[in-house]
């Protein structure tokens, strides 16, 4: 219960008592330096609270009412479960969490390159590497990273040395079992030294379609000088596992980071993504799909601080909304005074189904250097009439002629998706999505 | 095979179509010609079944030549329906649709219309034969066919998609909605070659054009002169030429006439 009164940043009365908990119990082995950083975070978000729709950032979604539930964040799942295969079986590493915890049985294959680390943030990363998660568990973000901050139990640490190129996929999957209402909150860290290369898919499922909870996930991703990293984003959990998801990426000079979100589950989602351009030259693309109906609410945030030079960013999310379901995009781009020669371009493209559904969009541009191109654009409507008459004059029923058209608008996303079979499997995804009887032919 | 009997039609509360008839049997080839807003595009708007067009009064009964149906209400029709029973617009600007594959898209229409007449969806290889046939026809690229449908397309080349689709669909009436406009001698020669490969005893066209120069390519059976909303005068092949001599205001005046 949240003792609300107007005005006041309240937290979940439980939730005080439960870190208390927490601290003496599952963190207590922790180091200090660790549990120092947790007991800072909560402070932080004790202060904040959960955000209000008067908090600007959070204007149109309503965090309240997720955290208003009888929830808990005292867990310790150690279930025998069945899931299903990945899509790239035996080419693929997968790192298998429940409800924040790892999964004993991920596969972990033996045949890394020298100096790649992939395993998990609690053992692997804070038994082996204590300096590195010193160094890089950041502790930024809004009151809800925060939360993460001090209530992280665990997730996928993955460590890709200098002049590394890791082209097996690495898929981090989440699970979330739901017999009683659960706050989960795994943490990501995800590091790729200078001139290497990963690409690691993060993948939210639940296996019981009945499951409820909070899944409130944090990662942080530093991609160095010249290196190239890919993440991509599958949100396709039950309708009432509610997902936070805050991303928090550092790219150093002439890095390339590519992330795709595709966004089909779940009835609340709040993405928080935010990419710090901290050398010259970087390049940047976030791209999000996200096809909604019932009563979904899907919230794409995304922010970029270009604060060097040269760099270029771009993002293109796109959305089919149905039902009586909403969505927000709001993408923000920083140019700092030094970002001269910076690129960046923003699009977000909406196609509304139903009377019923809606989209807020808003860019915001804060730009104090002089020689940049900047530009963002926003579309919202229907279908095209003429494409559809056009399709339909040729024997196509409104029903195929609508599908085509909107697997042809989800498709500028998913092309961009550069593993094979991931690309595959969602397109497969997508076309039953909108369509339960249209074959591709 | 298509019966209009004194068709009116109009948009947004203007009447264009002011008691159009025409009559038109299988393996015949008709031509309309007229000037700008005599109507020409709206009956070949009304006839595939655009919904923002009204008609007010009339009849349009569709034959077609196999399956053993009688005489179809084509006014009733959903647009896709007509399709599937055999009738097809080439439309004088077609739409382009990003990310939607030109053989995905045939390959769907022709599944579709088998459906409807019962039929089991065509095998995949039979397809990509057919496609390769139907391409050589109107000498349409293999990579043009592999692309979104008209997207990046030049005039001439999005007029030859049509009558690509049109080889492959094989429909039983084609109305050919002012097929010439844009297209330079060549682009026109290929059309117009296309056009006649399709030519049968089962098939009829309309071909609706402005000038008569596509008509030295598609040889008409008859010719009729649309002017505000209807035809005013009917004839032989060489009513087009006569008309390219004297030009439209000809037959206004004509009319004005009462001769």
């Amino acid at each position: 219960m949240i003792a609300s009164i107007e005005n006041k940043k309240t937290i979940p009365i439980q939730l005080e008592g439960e870190f208390q908990t927490l601290l003496s119990t599952t963190f207590s082995s922790e180091p200090e330096w660790l549990k120092e950083k947790r007991k800072e975070a909560f402070e932080k978000f004790s202060d904040a609270g959960i955000p209000t729709r008067k908090n600007e950032e959070y204007k149109y979604t309503d965090v309240r009412k997720v955290f208003s539930g009888k929830f808990t964040a005292i867990h310790n799942e150690a279930h025998k479960i069945k899931f299903p295969s990945p899509m790239g079986e035996g080419l693929w590493v997968r790192l298998i969490f429940i409800n924040g915890w790892l999964y004993k049985d991920s596969t972990l294959s033996a045949k890394l390159p020298k100096g790649v680390i992939i395993g998990n943030l609690a053992t692997d990363g804070l038994l082996n590497h204590s300096d590195l998660l010193k160094k890089y568990l950041s502790s930024d973000g809004d009151s809800l990273a925060q939360l993460n901050s001090a209530l992280w139990t665990d997730g996928a640490f993955v460590y890709i040395p200098e002049n590394i190129q890791l082209e097996t996929p690495i898929e981090i999957i989440h699970i979330s079992t739901g017999e009683k209402e659960i706050l989960a909150s795994p943490r990501h860290l995800i590091i790729a030294e200078n001139n290497s290369f990963v690409n690691i898919i993060e993948n939210n499922i639940s296996l019981d379609l009945n499951s409820r909870g909070i899944v409130n996930s944090h990662a942080d991703i530093f991609v160095g000088e010249n290196s190239k990293a890919q993440y991509y984003r599958l949100q396709n959990d039950c309708k009432n596992v509610s997902l936070i998801s805050s991303t928090n990426v550092v790219q150093e000079k002439n890095s390339h980071f590519d992330t795709i979100t595709i966004t089909l589950g779940s009835e609340w989602i709040r993405n928080n993504l935010s990419i710090a351009l901290n050398g010259e030259s970087c390049e940047t693309h976030l791209n999000g799909l996200f096809i909604t109906n019932g009563t979904d609410h899907i919230d794409n945030h995304t922010s970029i601080h270009h604060n060097k030079p040269n760099c270029q960013s771009n993002q293109l999310y796109k959305g089919i909304l149905d039902g009586k379901s909403t969505g927000v995009f709001n993408g923000k781009i920083f140019v700092e005074r030094d970002a001269q020669k910076t690129n960046a371009y923003q699009s977000s493209k909406n196609i509304l189904l139903s009377d019923d559904s809606a989209i807020n969009t808003k860019p915001q541009l804060e730009i104090y250097a002089d020689d940049v191109k900047c530009s963002h654009g926003s579309t919202t409507g229907q279908l095209n009439e003429e494409a559809l008459f056009y399709l339909r004059s040729r024997g196509l029923s409104v029903d195929s002629a609508r599908n085509l058209l909107l697997y042809a608008f989800a498709n500028d996303v998913l092309s961009t998706i550069k593993i094979e079979s991931l690309k595959n499997y969602l397109e497969e995804l997508v076309n039953s999505r909108l369509s339960p009887t249209l074959s591709k032919g | 095979m298509l019966s209009i009997k004194n068709l009116h039609a109009g948009i947004s509360e203007k009447e264009i179509l002011k008691g159009f008839s025409l009559e038109v049997k299988k393996g015949e080839v008709h031509a309309i010609m007229g000037p700008n807003g005599s109507g020409k595009s709206t009956l070949a708007n009304v006839l595939a079944g655009r919904e923002d067009y009204e008609v007010t009064e009339g009849k349009v009964i569709f034959t077609p030549p196999f399956g053993g149906r009688g005489g179809l209400n084509l006014l009733a029709m959903s647009p896709e329906d007509r399709a599937r029973e055999g009738l097809f617009l080439a439309f004088q600007y077609p739409v382009e649709i990003p990310g939607v594959s030109n053989i995905n898209f045939l390959k769907t229409a022709l599944n579709e219309i088998r459906a409807y007449k019962k039929m089991p969806p065509i095998d995949a290889k039979d397809f990509l034969k057919l496609i390769k046939e139907k391409q050589a026809l109107v000498e349409l690229q293999g990579t043009l066919a592999n692309r979104s449908v008209n997207e990046g397309f030049s005039g001439g080349e999005k007029k030859r998609n049509e009558i690509f689709q049109m080889a492959v669909l094989e429909p039983a009436l084609c109305i050919l909605d002012e097929t010439d406009s844009g297209l330079d001698i060549d682009a026109l020669r290929i059309v117009a070659n296309g056009v006649n490969k399709l030519r049968s005893k089962e098939r009829a066209f309309v071909v609706i054009t402005h000038y008569q120069r596509l008509l030295d390519y598609i040889i008409p059976d008859f010719v009729h002169v649309m002017y505000d909303g209807r035809i005013v005068k009917s004839g032989p092949k060489e009513l087009a030429l006569e008309l390219e001599k004297k030009g439209y205001d000809w037959v206004k005046e004509k009319l004005a006439v009462g001769s």
